[in-house]
């Protein structure tokens, strides 16, 4: 049935084009937004918090006091990581006793699948960011997996300063995105969120209920 | 409201607007999301050029579609998905089955999709044995009521939280009643948690495919799609065949023109972007992922140079929130999955004017729904083909399903005489000049009598306005 169904398809659209007929306006470029490296950290901030997200903006050096802070002051149990990326091995370099269990994603889903649906945290890298709309681009990897950001209750992520583009668009140049599609790619732009009753916005839905950011400058 | 059978245009009209609750529920969600779009678009130049990109990008696309399926299918094929064609709704639903029954699944967990509506999805798996839960907060209201969603984005508008706090309470199991909305909110990720983790086969729809690099872009705000499209062994994906685009950056704008359009976000929370199966070495997301390309009359659209541009959509839903007719009547009544000016273009196409005809009679023209479509799609000038393919058939440059069903010989006769007196200079003025001295007098019978009965009965002027500029001197120019 396949086979055939395609041909019939695809022999109906070839002679609809033939019929001719279309008109394609020359489309404007985009138009060009530029913000100074300080301005990205500040618009991408205040889209994030807008969205309900937490934000921190500290030095590559400082950084992880803050995140010592925040675990101390929030009661989770336990915090979802990726032992081998370099932020993984950075964490498991300043680990304490007084925090909540690091915990590695070095197992398949098949084989720790109850375990990762239980984490209060998880915490990934990013790719970048995004100024304009104000999103975090993950770039899920072999060493770090798609589920981190997703079925833990707290998603915290880490963001280099100098990787936040101005638009979407600059970013996808940049990165050479269409010679590269990794198996998955994330825009992320708060915590999980509906408005399905009433048009009422509410915070958690399926995805991580807290988003928290740091992001990391000069 | 699923079996078109069932649809009675005028009936369900009529019951929508006497619904007091209705009324007051769409009216309130209506103009709040049009007020967001508002907010969110603030610069009208700015908002004219997007589109303007937005409009073309679609173009452009639906004039080498052909071209770019075949590359979307190689490139998915190349990068591990595997792709599969249906040329009706019948079909696509087999294939769904097939590969269900590969794998020996028994509960399949989705995604929000219109398309997935308009095939009737759940129903054909379901009465196969299958078990589809829809993890959408507002599909998941709806099916749990056994309704059809009533508007494209946000599909149980038509609701208010005391409804949906007595239906939690009736239909999940040891649930008290609560209007709370964060409260309805934690009840549905609590029970769906469950689910996420148990199901074995994870269905959603596409917003975007991009031919270039054989990926699947979908939007969302909850998680629930991500859920489906990572957790399960198994991703099924299914969309509309015009839902290809040519290029990786021809998304950005078609992404900030969606979401700003339908819920007046400048992004959603989630943006996914899926190009292949799970890799060797990684540790998660699904073995196998298929993509399900659905025809259901789309090829025929796309032969017809005026109707194509209904194609172009990308289903945001501005069109039923600016519409003053949807905002009144809601999306059961139109009695179709597509409700609003979208479905009153699309669904005549997809199931005839024959069937569905009537709904390209629920519009007033004013064109709002033209003024705010972020792809610029000519809705007014569809609207009327259709209309008048409904009393043409064989003699027309377009070829509707189901065209001429409102066919005539005494409508044929009053409108060929409608159209000789307005073509004949002589005629004309005998008739204007003999409807001043009588249409007063007017027998109101058949369609006159159903015009007059709510509305006054237009005076005919004693001389018409030619006779009175001629008088006074005025010229042709």
């Amino acid at each position: 049935m396949t086979s055939n169904a395609r041909e019939s398809v695809l022999t109906r659209l070839r002679s609809a084009v033939q019929q001719g007929g279309f008109v394609i306006p020359d489309a404007p470029e985009m138009p060009v937004l530029e913000w100074t490296p300080a301005e990205r950290i500040d618009r991408l901030k205040g889209l994030l918090e807008n969205m309900h997200a937490t934000v921190y903006v500290a030095s590559h050096t400082e950084w992880v006091e803050r995140l010592k802070e925040f675990l101390k002051t929030h009661s989770l149990g336990n915090v979802l990581y990726a032992p081998e990326t370099p932020l993984g091995q950075t964490l498991a370099s300043v680990w304490e006793d007084d925090l909540p269990q690091l915990i590695g994603y070095d197992q398949t889903v098949e084989e720790c699948k109850e375990q990762l649906f239980a984490m209060d945290a998880g915490i990934t890298s990013t790719w970048g960011g995004i100024a304009e709309t104000g999103a975090l681009i993950l770039w899920p990897s072999v060493q770090e997996p798609r589920l981190m950001s997703l079925v833990p209750t707290v998603h915290i992520a880490v963001l280099e300063a100098d990787h936040i583009h101005n638009t979407f668009s600059e970013a996808l140049s940049a990165g050479q995105w269409q010679d590269n599609m990794p198996t998955n790619v994330l825009l992320i732009s708060g915590p999980s969120k509906t408005a399905d009753i009433e048009l009422t916005l509410t915070f958690g839905v399926h995805g991580p209920k807290e988003l928290v950011v740091f992001i990391l400058d000069q | 409201m699923a079996n078109p059978a069932s649809v009675n245009f005028e009936r369900d009209v009529s019951k929508a607007l006497n619904d007091a609750q209705l009324r007051s529920n769409l009216k309130k969600a209506m103009s709040s999301l049009s007020l967001k779009r508002k907010a969110i678009f603030p610069d009208k130049t700015n908002f004219e050029q997007l589109r303007s990109i937005g409009n073309s990008i679609r173009r452009r696309a639906l004039s080498k579609l052909p071209e770019l399926l075949e590359q979307l299918e190689q490139k998915c094929t190349a990068n591990g998905i595997q792709v599969h064609w249906a040329e009706t709704t019948a079909d696509a639903n087999q294939l769904f089955l097939d590969i269900i029954k590969s794998h020996d699944a028994k509960l399949a967990i989705k995604g929000k999709s219109m398309v997935s509506e308009e095939m009737h999805l759940n129903h054909a798996l379901e009465e196969n044995g299958v078990e589809v839960l829809e993890t959408d907060l507002g599909e998941y209201i709806i099916q749990l009521d056994h309704e059809t969603p009533s508007h494209i984005i946000v599909p149980a508008i038509h609701k208010n939280k005391d409804q949906i706090a007595r239906l939690f309470h009736d239909k999940i199991p040891d649930t008290p009643y609560t209007e709370v909305v964060e409260e309805l909110n934690a009840i549905a990720r609590t029970t769906l948690r469950q689910k996420f983790f148990a199901g074995e086969i994870g269905i959603s729809g596409v917003n975007f495919a991009v031919a270039e690099t054989g990926t699947l872009c979908l939007v969302e705000n909850e998680g629930n799609g991500r859920m489906c499209t990572t957790a399960p062994d198994v991703h099924i994906a299914v969309m509309g065949l015009e839902k290809v685009v040519e290029h990786l950056k021809d998304v950005p704008p078609l992404l900030r023109l969606l979401t700003g359009s339908a819920t007046g976000q400048l992004i959603t929370t989630y943006f996914n972007m899926i190009t292949s199966p799970r890799k060797a070495g990684e540790k998660d997301g699904p073995k196998e992922v298929h993509l399900v390309i659905l025809d259901n009359g789309r090829s025929k659209m796309l032969a017809d140079p005026e109707l194509r541009e209904t194609l172009q959509c990308i289903r945001c839903g501005a069109c039923l929130n600016h519409c003053p007719v949807y905002t009144r009547l809601g999306g059961h009544a139109y009695g179709y999955v597509y409700p609003g000016p979208i479905g009153s273009i699309l669904t005549p196409q997809m199931e005839g004017l024959d069937r569905a005809g009537a709904m390209a009679t629920a519009s007033s023209l004013c064109g709002a729904c033209e003024e705010v479509c972020p792809v610029k799609i000519p809705f007014t000038k569809i609207l009327r083909i259709l209309r008048n393919e409904s009393y043409t058939a064989g003699d027309s440059p377009h070829s509707v399903k189901g065209n001429g069903y409102k066919k005539n010989l005494a409508e044929s006769v009053v409108w060929k005489g409608w159209a000789t007196m307005n073509t004949s200079p002589a005629l004309n003025q005998m008739s204007t000049k003999m409807l001043g001295m009588i249409g007063a007098y007017l027998p109101k019978l058949g369609p006159l009598k159903n015009w007059t009965s709510v509305r006054t009965m237009p005076k005919f002027a004693g001389k018409s306005l030619h006779a009175i500029a001629k008088e006074r001197g005025l010229s042709n120019d």
